[in-house]
């Protein structure tokens, strides 16, 4: 299929950018590797009036040491973060999941900051960033702010980003002494997880869930179980405490609950070996 | 809008519509119709072409995302009438049947190769999971690709 | 027949490369979608979002309006220009119901993906902005979804048939001794299975190019299409046009496994335009388009009943099917189900045997032919079945069949449901494929696990199957009252310069003719493969011929090959006789020679005899110049493949999650011409059956919406997902033709399905586990522990 016409723009700079999404307001879009929106448009479900490619903001792409945080370009691609040494020991969590993403040919386009700020339940870097307790660095044309991941998710698709901002870092604390795990289930390697399950533990645990409701999730019940001394399997069975997970081919309500469970108990056990 | 870029190493310089997928912009600009289009939804690997060196859907970006890369398609992996040792090791062991998915499982395979030299089958089983082929059950593409492994 | 049987020395058996690949490893090869003829003017077609419906307006006019659109036609517009509807060539019985059927839907749509309008643009990119302008409104009608629903006409998916049933078909040798085979049974198992719908899935989407020619009213027809030769036929019959004025071309064409059998709105459509438009057009479907209005697969509830004796020996089987046709009656889509009717007694020797089908029309897309057609569905109803009954009599699975199998010196052996199978050794590749698997270990393995009690748990699954392929004696298509014949045309030609061509009438898509066709007339000319060219699909080319589908090929098509290239040599060896002059009977023939028996230095090359016929100089008297020769010939009987496949899932009893441990499949298709062509056969089959047992469904909402209309949704498994296979054989020839060769090509798939689930099954029996539907998702395997585990 093929997208409907649009004007397109090669931003040089994130001002540049911002710039031309303050001109033409919502009908714009951002476009980095284009493995969210492009999809989208050609089935025809999307049809922005403008498109604003980032691509070319090479200075976006980095993976560097920022006091006791990890700070990724946004626009660092899926199998850069994979690969990168730093990443790798620093957030061994947030490297393993973005190689964990789509297959090759999506991990070699896929960006970071376009995934998170396409802000689908369904898709793993953002619920890495929940259990990450990641925070995002932001851009408009009142200025840059910072927002932390656990506000950033508002609703399905939707993000705490103004229609005129642009992500410019995503922010992670170095976790390389943490235990860890990430745990994705799914009937075909390259699909979308049916269910998803980040974990990190570091004295406290963070849990988040993958595709469990309308936005990316933490586990808070089972988090709160496990802070008040609940065994990793008691904790786990509260892991879908109140949500409302989706239901679609794949998977009933009822059924993404348990595997929620079962890949959290998992998760907490993976964790536990790791430290 | 114009478009410039590197395609199996020769300069080209297009003026295309922003909307032009860069698989519509191969084939048909460029009349390379070796690259296959088995979808529309990024998951068939049928359009699978290298851009600086990595395997990309070419259905899901726009040819005027690829400006001033290089891009190789399967036109440009024989040279003289010699099949590269992927293509070989594809025809030794019978990697193929209809063919259509070929060129974007050879490419995909062929940028496999490039980022792990020496994958497991496991590996390879995973490292093509963005490929689909519906004839040869995919055994013998995972012969043809281990077997291209060099020593 | 035994299995022992040595290969005869030649080129046939050996493992050649095919010399079909290195234009398709290069990129080279020419799809349809790849062809470029300037002035080409681009269709799209406007679709029914709606499963039922009346068509209360149809506005093309503003597509008009969108820069490059060149026309646009609503159904309407175009009902005139039908000579004929899109056609049915199996009208299984005399009183069949079957709806109007025409290329764009004038007055009502039936399914999601009818066809409603067509823009015709200067390029693709205006077409589908063209299609994206037309407005229709539809005034909804009831929808017609499930099967059985459809089957108690609650609701019609044609008002004007009165009835959703579109036909009853019985095959009721002896009802008398089928109940009493049941009355006096010592065990009766009965399963109800659904065998549900399946996307076909060829990695090409369909397509067409027709170009009409300068000069003469003439039109060429490039289609992705398993059968130009019926397409020509068919193009002519719906448009009116003179079969003389018609080329159909198949150029490569990438997969099909039945969907390319058919004769599609789109191909009669571009016809019909490039006519009126008098300029190329063409059409290339999406993926999107080719899941809704491409034809789909199985779509069956069946209903066995199998009546045992004490030991558990099969005394009757008794089925009830019930058969989605879709919406229309495409190519065959009725005869789908007749295809496995024969086949429900399976491997084993049954005296008494009872069928039924109710075929049932649902606003869905038709179904058709899809790798195996019906076929597949019988097998996994009897081996479902079997298993069970070895679960009742408490024996294993494999003890069960061998109890039950037709013995190697029954052959020929005549069924009761009025088949005679060929030749076959079942217990043989039952045994080959237990030690291949090591079923004992995998036996104490499982045991282990279970006792345990580990997280993963083992299942073993065995399925025997055999089928009736090599479509088909013509007499017996006639007595099932399919339009066509089941013979096949080869011609093969020595050149003046001594090389060979052969013109097949079969039309490959992936299949490796042009390498096997060349080895069978190679063997027999005693000369190297790479002297043989093989010419096909082109109806200009090869005027006749029934196309490839149905495992037919080799066995139909591959022995017509032999047998005109034996004519041929029969005819050499004439002329090599008068110009050695020498008695014909007294010539040998052997590594492309002529030599005369005795006296080896005496000879005649095949070339120099080629030149000879050529230049018709000195011919024997009365004999015609040219060394060519031809064989139409109709097979006396189907052939019958067969073998034992054993599947070993691992399934996570947490998650529900099933993983393939390993494969084995024992397939024996007869003497192979190139053993490797044969086992990529065989794992391409085979994954298509896991496909169904584990991944693969068209799911529907209860307003007829396709669910699963994308690659994202509809999961056709990856490398990922899969084992690699460990493949065997035995070689059982088939007497009934010359080459002793039987059909592979759908072997694979009707083996596979019942063997993972009988896999599945076995790894949840300790759950009391006794069936899951297909797919087996994770979540139904969960729910079927979660059912086991309740007290």
């Amino acid at each position: 299929m093929i997208p409907a016409s649009f004007d397109y723009e090669r931003a040089r700079s994130v001002e540049a950018a911002i710039r031309l999404l303050t001109e033409r307001g919502e009908e714009a879009k951002l476009l980095a590797g284009g493995h969210s929106l492009l999809p989208l448009m050609r089935l025809r479900m999307a049809t922005p009036g403008l498109l604003v490619d980032l691509g070319g903001i090479r200075e976006l792409s980095y993976v560097r040491r920022s006091g006791d945080d990890l700070a990724i370009g946004a626009l660092t691609r899926h199998c850069d973060l994979a690969a990168n040494e730093l990443a790798r020991a620093d957030s061994p969590l947030l490297a393993h999941v973005a190689g964990q993403i789509g297959d090759p040919q999506v991990r070699h386009r896929g960006t970071i900051g376009g995934s998170l700020a396409h802000g689908d339940p369904a898709s793993d870097l953002p619920a890495a960033c929940l259990a990450l307790g990641a925070s995002f660095l932001v851009a408009g044309s009142a200025g840059e702010r910072r927002i932390p991941a656990d506000e950033f998710f508002r609703g399905f698709l939707e993000t705490a980003l103004r229609p005129d901002e642009v992500l410019v870092e995503i922010s992670v604390p170095r976790h390389a002494e943490a235990g860890w795990s990430f745990q994705k289930f799914t009937r075909r390697a390259q699909d979308w997880a049916i269910v998803g399950v980040a974990a990190v533990s570091d004295g406290s645990t963070r849990i988040s869930l993958v595709n469990m409701g309308s936005t990316p999730l933490r586990a808070t019940a089972a988090e709160e179980a496990l802070a008040g001394g609940a065994s990793a399997e008691e904790a786990a069975a509260r892991a879908a405490d109140g949500l409302e997970p989706p239901s679609d081919l794949n998977a009933s309500p009822e059924y993404r609950r348990h595997l929620a469970s079962v890949l959290t108990r998992r998760a907490l056990e993976e964790c536990a070996a790791v430290t | 809008m114009r478009v410039s870029l590197t395609v199996n190493g020769k300069d080209r310089a297009d003026e295309v519509e922003p909307r032009l997928l860069l698989v519509h912009y191969l084939r048909d600009v460029l009349g390379l119709t070796g690259t296959n289009i088995g979808c529309d939804t990024s998951s068939c690997g049928a359009c699978t072409v290298l851009v600086d060196g990595e395997s990309v859907k070419s259905c899901t970006m726009l040819a005027v995302q690829a400006e001033g890369t290089e891009v190789s398609t399967i036109e440009g992996l024989a040279s003289d009438g010699v099949l590269h040792p992927l293509q070989e090791a594809f025809r030794e062991h019978h990697g193929l049947q209809c063919g259509y998915c070929t060129p974007g499982m050879v490419m995909a395979a062929s940028s496999l190769l490039a980022e792990h030299p020496h994958p497991s089958e496991a590996e390879v089983r995973v490292g093509l999971e963005g490929n689909l082929c519906r004839c040869t059950g995919y055994h013998n593409i995972v012969k043809a690709v281990l077997s291209a492994v060099a020593p | 027949m035994t299995a022992t049987e040595a290969p005869r020395k030649g080129v046939l058996g050996q493992r050649l490369v095919r010399r079909e690949d290195p234009e398709l490893l290069t990129g080279e090869a020419r799809f349809v979608a790849d062809l470029k003829v300037s002035g080409t003017l681009h269709l799209a077609l406007v679709r029914s979002p709606m499963a039922h419906a009346r068509l209360a307006s149809v506005d093309v006019s503003p597509a008009l309006e969108v820069p490059g659109v060149v026309a646009a036609y609503s159904g309407a517009d175009l009902e005139g220009e039908w000579a004929g509807p899109l056609p049915c060539a199996w009208p299984v019985t005399d009183d069949m119901r079957q709806p109007a059927h025409l290329p764009l839907a004038a007055r009502e749509v039936c399914y999601v993906g009818d066809a409603v309008a067509v823009v015709v643009a200067e390029s693709e990119y205006a077409a589908r902005d063209g299609a994206e302008a037309v407005l229709v409104d539809y005034d909804p009608l009831p929808v017609v979804v499930d099967l059985e629903e459809a089957a108690a006409d609650r609701a019609l998916a044609h008002e004007e048939l009165g009835t959703n049933t579109s036909y009853v078909w019985e095959l009721k040798p002896d009802e008398a001794a089928v109940e009493a085979a049941f009355a006096s049974a010592a065990h009766v198992v009965s399963g109800r299975y659904v065998q549900q719908r399946l996307i076909p899935s060829a990695m090409e989407p369909r397509g067409v190019l027709v170009v009409p020619q300068p000069f003469g009213g003439e039109f060429t027809v490039y289609s992705a299409t398993q059968i130009p030769h019926i397409l020509k036929v068919m193009l002519a019959v719906t448009t009116g046009i003179s079969e003389t004025s018609l080329r159909v071309i198949a150029p490569s064409v990438g997969g099909g496994f039945g969907s390319k059998l058919n004769v599609y709105a789109e191909e009669v459509l571009a016809l019909t335009l490039a006519r009126m438009l008098k300029r190329p057009v063409r059409w290339i479907e999406t993926r999107s388009e080719a899941t809704q209005a491409t034809i789909q697969g199985r779509g069956q509830i069946q209903e066995i009943e199998l009546a045992a004796d004490e030991r558990g020996r099969i005394q009757a089987v008794r089925v009830r099917l019930l058969a989605d046709m879709g919406a229309y009656l495409q190519l065959v889509t009725p005869g789908v189900p007749l295809l496995g009717a024969f086949l429900y007694s399976g491997v084993y020797d049954v005296p008494a045997y009872s069928l039924s089908c109710r075929s049932v029309f649902t606003n869905l897309t038709p179904t058709d032919a899809y790798r195996g057609a019906g076929r597949p569905e019988a097998t996994y109803a009897i081996e479902r079945a079997v298993d069970l009954l070895a679960r009742r009599v408490g024996v294993d699975p494999a003890e069960i069949r061998r109890r039950n199998y037709i013995r190697p010196e029954q052959f020929p052996y005549s069924s009761v449901a009025g088949l005679v199978y060929d030749s076959g050794a079942y217990e043989a590749a039952l045994d080959k494929a237990l030690q291949l698997a090591g079923y004992e270990e995998l036996r104490a393995e499982q045991a282990r696990r279970r006792e345990a009690g580990e997280r993963h748990q083992l299942g073993i699954g065995v399925s025997s199957y055999m089928e009736m392929c090599g479509l088909a004696p013509s007499r017996v298509l006639a007595s099932l009252n399919y339009s066509a014949g089941g013979w096949e045309a080869a011609t093969v030609r020595i050149l003046p310069t001594g090389k060979v061509q052969v013109v097949t009438g079969t039309a490959p898509h992936g299949q490796g003719h042009e390498t096997s066709w060349s080895m069978i007339a190679a063997d027999r000319l005693g000369i190297s493969p790479d002297d043989v060219e093989v010419l096909h699909s082109d109806t200009a080319i090869a005027p006749y011929g029934l196309d490839t589908y149905g495992s037919r090929s080799l066995s139909v098509g591959g022995v017509a090959v032999a047998i005109a290239t034996d004519r041929v040599i029969d005819k050499a060896r004439q002329i090599a006789a008068h110009q050695l002059e020498i008695a014909p009977e007294d010539l040998d023939y052997g590594g492309g020679e002529f030599r005369a028996k005795g006296s080896p230095e005496r000879s005649m090359a095949l070339g120099a005899v080629a030149f000879e016929a050529f230049t018709a100089h000195d011919l024997p008297e009365g004999l015609e110049p040219n060394l060519e020769a031809s064989s139409h010939f109709d097979p006396p009987n189907f052939t019958f493949p067969f073998g034992t496949h054993v599947c070993v899932v691992e399934i996570d009893t947490e998650t529900g999650g099933v993983g393939l441990a390993s494969y084995v499949a024992v397939d024996d298709c007869g003497n192979q011409v190139n053993p490797l062509i044969v086992e990529g056969q065989v794992h391409g089959g085979i994954t298509q059956g896991i496909a169904q047992a584990l991944f693969e469904k068209a799911s529907y909402d209860d307003q007829g919406n396709l669910l699963t209309s994308t690659f994202m949704d509809y999961l056709v498994p990856a490398a990922s997902e899969l084992p690699s296979f460990v493949t065997g054989s035995t070689v059982t020839p088939s007497p009934t033709n010359v080459l002793g060769v039987k059909g592979v090509g759908e072997a694979g798939t009707i083996g596979s399905a019942p063997a993972v689930i009988n896999a599945v099954v076995d790894a949840l029996s300790t759950y009391g586990v006794e069936d899951i539907e297909m797919p087996a998702t994770p979540e139904r395997v969960w729910r079927a522990i979660e059912q086991g585990r309740r007290p």
